[in-house]
């Protein structure tokens, strides 16, 4: 009767090599090529920067890229952090107010589909030139995306699931804890994918408005002066604090909604 | 004593459509007896899942009234137990966690019903399948904890909507024996609602038969076969002309 058997070791390393040797190694021929090209066409450095001058200066300017990793870090995970703070108990609202679901809720839509970029000189010019500014913006671009994916998951839980403890006369918070809260985390988890990445985008859209630190302020300082290479390995660093919240984020989705992943088990 | 638990007295039902009111059922009148188990067969749109859900009060009557151990129903209580054509199961939760979702939600202790979960596990065929997932078992064993879950509170009453009408024949008729061993072991009263005349009939002391639009009780069929039934049954002649009467109740002669 039994459907499933055990993944065979042979399988295992199959998966592997496809799942993680296979684009490390791609990754390793782009640069390779990247690096092949730059040397053989005798590119100009302040033009395009070989990988390895790039990384020649990742470890010559290593404390100060530091230092101002963290500050761009520190800007975005905040900005994400009350984002999803005051999206979980919003959408909780909206989800069981008829009157919010027909106000706050189009226009949280709409809101949602506004550049928040373009606004990112304005709330400068309200939050002034300090960190702040960079907070509020990365709030904005994540806020919204929890917002809407959350009250997504919450309104759309199949009637039937809910009809299931209804018949028990259920009351709303154990349809809410056991019925509504479970459907919606992966909308949840769904809307923090995005939204951290964005968190980064827009903690340096803010930084490239106005600054005086910050990765952002780097890249906008290094270009100009035509040190490339120095503004390319800002943006290596701004890639590895995405990466490295993106990855934990997925974490944490494996181990809280593990049955959201069944298809790609 | 003989006595009804489930009395539908000239019940009206209509619900608003999308342009317009429907009429899903009218003036039904029907009653079950205790540990009875009985049928409705009728055409789709005969208003059958219509009345199961205004005896489990997820839904009231237009009109009329339904009792259920002589209480009006006035919403749902936890005397009933239903199952639906879908399984409906959490996919959040193990197959065993599922079946213990209504103690949950009725504040009963679970660990006390775990014992009874288990051998309801082991009645059903699912012995060693406790723990899986439902997206790792098939539609038919998905259908089954359905079934126990719908039981294990020990409900007095089982509402069956369609419960295998959308597995394939041969699992269908495994799970009919499955029911069949079921209801015998736990002594319930049953209203099981299908558009299947077969499984209605081998199922069932009682076959009620229900006409569309709007949908009414037109005839009543008294199953007199001996339980336990088995699939043999399904070929004798006895058996084929309860079908046949049924069928000639719900007009069906397929004149090609």
């Amino acid at each position: 009767m039994s459907r499933t058997r055990k993944i065979t070791r042979e399988e295992r390393i199959k998966a592997l090599i496809s799942g993680y040797l296979m684009p490390i190694a791609t990754l390793t021929m782009i640069i390779g090529l990247w690096e092949a090209i730059c040397r053989i066409f005798e590119i100009p450095v302040w033009l395009l920067p070989p990988p390895s001058a790039i990384m020649a200066r990742l470890v010559e300017f290593w404390p100060l890229l530091l230092c101002h990793t963290y500050v761009t870090f520190y800007e975005s995970i905040l900005g994400f952090f009350v984002a999803v703070i005051l999206a979980i108990p919003i959408s909780i609202a909206i989800a069981y107010s008829r009157m919010l679901q027909n106000t706050i809720y189009p226009i949280l839509l709409v809101f949602q589909t506004v550049p928040k970029v373009a606004i990112a000189p304005v709330i400068v010019l309200w939050f002034g030139l300090g960190l702040e500014s960079k907070i509020v913006i990365a709030f904005l671009v994540s806020f919204f995306v929890i917002v809407v994916n959350l009250t997504t998951g919450f309104l759309t839980v199949p009637p039937e699931l809910i009809d299931i403890v209804k018949l028990l006369n259920a009351k709303k918070t154990q349809i809410f804890l056991k019925i509504r809260l479970p459907y919606a985390m992966p909308f949840f988890f769904s809307g923090v994918k995005s939204a951290i990445t964005l968190s980064i985008v827009g903690a340096v859209i803010g930084e490239f408005v106005a600054s005086s630190e910050g990765l952002g302020y780097i890249i906008l300082a290094a270009a100009p002066q035509l040190d490339t290479d120095i503004a390319f390995a800002a943006i290596l660093m701004l890639s590895a604090i995405g990466l490295a919240l993106f990855a934990t984020i997925h974490v944490l989705e494996r181990a809280i909604v593990p049955w959201a992943f069944r298809e790609t088990r | 004593m003989v006595k009804d638990v489930i009395i539908v007295d000239n019940v009206t039902i209509e619900y608003y459509g999308k342009k317009s009111r429907v009429l899903a059922v009218k003036d039904v009148w029907f009653t079950v007896k205790n540990r009875e188990f009985v049928s409705i067969v009728g055409p789709s749109g005969c208003g059958k899942s219509t009345i199961l859900r205004a005896i489990s009060g997820l839904i009231l009557p237009t009109k009329g009234k339904i009792y259920v151990h002589g209480k009006l129903v006035e919403g749902p209580q936890p005397g009933i137990g239903m199952a639906f054509q879908n399984p409906n199961l959490l996919p959040w939760r193990t197959a065993l966690k599922n079946v213990l979702l209504p103690i949950e939600i009725l504040g009963g202790n679970v660990k006390e019903y775990e014992r009874r979960a288990l051998e309801l596990f082991e009645l059903v065929g699912l012995k060693g399948f406790e723990n899986r997932y439902p997206w790792e078992l098939s539609g038919g064993m998905q259908q089954r904890v359905s079934l126990i879950r719908a039981l294990i509170h020990n409900p007095e009453i089982l509402l069956l909507d369609e419960p295998f009408g959308a597995l394939d024949a041969l699992t269908r008729e495994e799970l009919n024996l499955v029911l069949q061993k079921l209801w015998m072991a736990e002594k319930k009263t049953v209203l099981f609602v299908t558009h299947d005349i077969s499984e209605a009939v081998f199922l069932a002391d009682r076959v009620i038969v229900f006409k569309a639009r709007p949908g009414k009780v037109i005839h009543e069929e008294h199953i007199d076969l001996p339980r336990p039934r088995t699939l043999d049954m399904k070929t004798s002649e006895e058996f084929l002309r309860y079908i046949k009467s049924i069928r000639k109740h719900l007009g069906l002669s397929y004149k090609v």
